[in-house]
């Protein structure tokens, strides 16, 4: 027999999706290719649900990515957060590979979400992703390679932080005001035994450039904490607010803003995502952001726009009192 | 149920275990024999497609300068000098196909078609018929090393296919089978897969039966793909390199 061509790419894609053991879970196609892993939707047989499944790639298969994604997994298992995908199942498939099970998430990635929505849209996704980034600093995790491709933005509005292959798990900052506590208490386990950290080699470089801290990319793990997120957090802000445009237009307080979080000194950032997020919502309130000093004529602008409407009502008035009392002097 | 073994629309397909390429060697005549058809039938497309291509033989010089290499190779012995550690087998055997081709070009040897032996019942025709729809529009000078993989590994998988349905037919896991060609084998190309649903309408399943029953055939498939490539392989670690090739992993 003969088979067609297009039945012969069709069957080594399929063949190449992996196989977990057991009969639970069905592989389909590829939805999502990371520096480490393939993900794709599955079907869960045993539940009648659609997930995903994120299985080592092929040609990085070797010990230490196992451990990377093995932890990966754990990491995501111990944050539980709207804004993280929520982990299933961990397993081995046939050939050795680590995989893990989560929910299946279905969206727009956030530089396609940007293109089309607007900036008080875009501002408040990131305040979300503020939001989850900080949960996990809450909880000693530090995502270290956030970047637009990394955000999923819903169909109902859920803003996810993907991709937490390269996260580590931190004790407390080497600054002071680092807000970075050491691990939470579930992870006593781990202390006790703690995962061995293929990232943490001083010298090793993981991360995406242009969203890489200066420390981050200098392979310097002892100072990665949470103003290395800072970093990418601003660095997202930067690119899915200039977007595609030279950013002339764009407000000086906003660029301040992403210009305090990116600093190539840690100690100059923000301290925290949360106090990242506390600027973003200032500007979005029309009240002063803390990374921008504003001149006279610009506060009086920024007020008077804030308070246009009362102030041309307020004027409109005391134009037609005066009026009035002009005509009755008359 | 064991499906290793099967018989391959008619073929039979020797061990899996041992290479295919050591059997041509063997002191049995019969094995030797069922492992130079196992060759035959992995390679024949391939070898057709590389004379069309490589050497631009006519559609009847390429068919007989085919069916010559075969019964030759198989006469004198041409892969009894192979090494294992100086190439994969489907590099050695190309490159004997363009020496064989090189040779009967000056003239050098007076081709008797077979050498006396019976000619190789080969689809030549469907062959032309498939490498020319495939390379229409394609440049004359297109890469021939690419298509003699290409047609290797669409034999592969017609091979391990045909075995597949041997295997399942006329036994309890034949729904499986039909589950399979209908979604997997039967789409033209351009045309979408049926869904689960609509499978699962059309044989009165419910669609995590549907699922069950192509996990179940993609990896029958899978296993018999490997046990084949694993017996066309000189060597372990040809074997391993095919399979990342083919598949993107490594055999553990």
């Amino acid at each position: 027999m003969t088979l067609p061509e297009n039945v012969v790419a069709h069957l080594q894609e399929v063949l190449r999706a992996p196989d977990p053991p057991g009969e639970r879970y069905m592989l389909h196609e590829p939805v999502g290719q990371g520096g480490m892993g393939t993900v794709y939707r599955a079907s869960d047989r045993a539940l009648g649900r659609d997930v995903a499944v994120k299985v080592l790639r092929g040609d990085v298969a070797d010990a230490e990515a196992a451990v990377r994604l093995e932890r990966e997994a754990r990491i995501l298992a111990r944050l539980e957060h709207p804004g993280i995908v929520p982990v299933h199942d961990v397993g081995t498939l046939r050939d050795g590979r680590v995989y893990y099970v989560m929910k299946l998430v279905r969206g727009q990635r956030l530089q396609d979400f940007a293109r089309g929505a607007g900036r008080s849209d875009v501002l408040r996704v990131v305040l979300r992703v503020c939001e989850t980034v900080g949960f996990a600093h809450a909880h000693g995790v530090v995502h270290r390679d956030l970047k637009p491709a990394n955000i999923m933005v819903g169909a109902f509005g859920e803003v996810l932080v993907l991709d937490w292959g390269i996260a580590r798990v931190v004790g407390v900052g080497p600054a002071p005001d680092c807000t970075v506590p050491p691990p939470s208490p579930v992870s006593s386990q781990e202390a006790a035994a703690p995962p061995r950290d293929p990232e943490t080699a001083p010298g090793t470089v993981l991360g995406t450039p242009g969203f890489m801290a200066p420390e981050q990319a200098r392979g310097q793990p002892g100072l990665v904490d949470a103003r290395t997120d800072v970093y990418g957090l601003g660095a997202i802000l930067r690119a899915v607010v200039v977007g595609d445009t030279d950013g002339r237009d764009v407000p000086r307080p906003l660029a301040a803003i992403w210009t305090r979080a990116v600093s190539p000194e840690p100690g100059a950032r923000y301290p925290s995502a949360a106090d990242l997020a506390s600027d973003i919502t200032r500007f979005l309130d029309g009240q002063p952001v803390t990374a921008y000093r504003e001149p006279f004529t610009e506060r009086a602008g920024r007020l008077f726009r804030k308070y246009q409407t009362a102030i041309i009502l307020v004027l409109t008035y005391l134009a037609v009192r005066l009026l009035f009392l002009v005509m009755r002097g008359f | 149920m064991p499906l290793t073994g099967g018989r391959t629309g008619g073929r039979a397909f020797p061990t899996t275990r041992r290479s295919v390429i050591d059997a041509t060697r063997d002191e049995n005549a019969d094995v030797r024999r069922a492992a130079f058809d196992a060759l035959v039938a992995a390679y024949w497309r391939s070898v057709y497609t590389h004379l069309r291509l490589k050497w631009r033989a006519q559609p009847a010089d390429a068919e007989d300068l085919a069916q010559e290499f075969f019964a030759r190779a198989m006469a004198r012995g041409f892969f009894d000098g192979y090494d294992p550690a100086r190439a994969r087998f489907r590099t050695f055997l190309r490159t004997c196909v363009d020496r064989f081709a090189a040779n009967a070009r000056r003239g050098e040897r007076r081709l008797k078609r077979g050498g006396g032996a019976a000619p190789l019942a080969l689809d030549f025709v469907a062959a032309e018929r498939e490498l020319a729809a495939a390379t229409a529009g394609a440049a004359p000078e297109a890469d021939s090393d690419a298509w003699f993989d290409r047609e290797w590994v669409r034999s592969l998988f017609a091979e391990a296919v045909a075995e597949l349905r041997a295997a399942s037919m006329g036994t309890p896991h034949e729904i499986r089978f039909v589950v399979f060609e209908r979604h997997d084998l039967a789409p033209a190309a351009g045309t979408p897969r049926p869904s689960y649903r609509a499978l699962g309408d059309e044989f009165g399943l419910p669609v995590t039966q549907v699922t069950n029953h192509l996990a179940w055939a993609r990896r029958e498939l899978r296993r018999l793909v490997l046990d084949r490539l694993r017996a066309l392989s000189g060597s372990d670690a040809e074997f391993r390199a095919e399979a990342e090739d083919l598949f993107g992993v490594r055999i553990p």
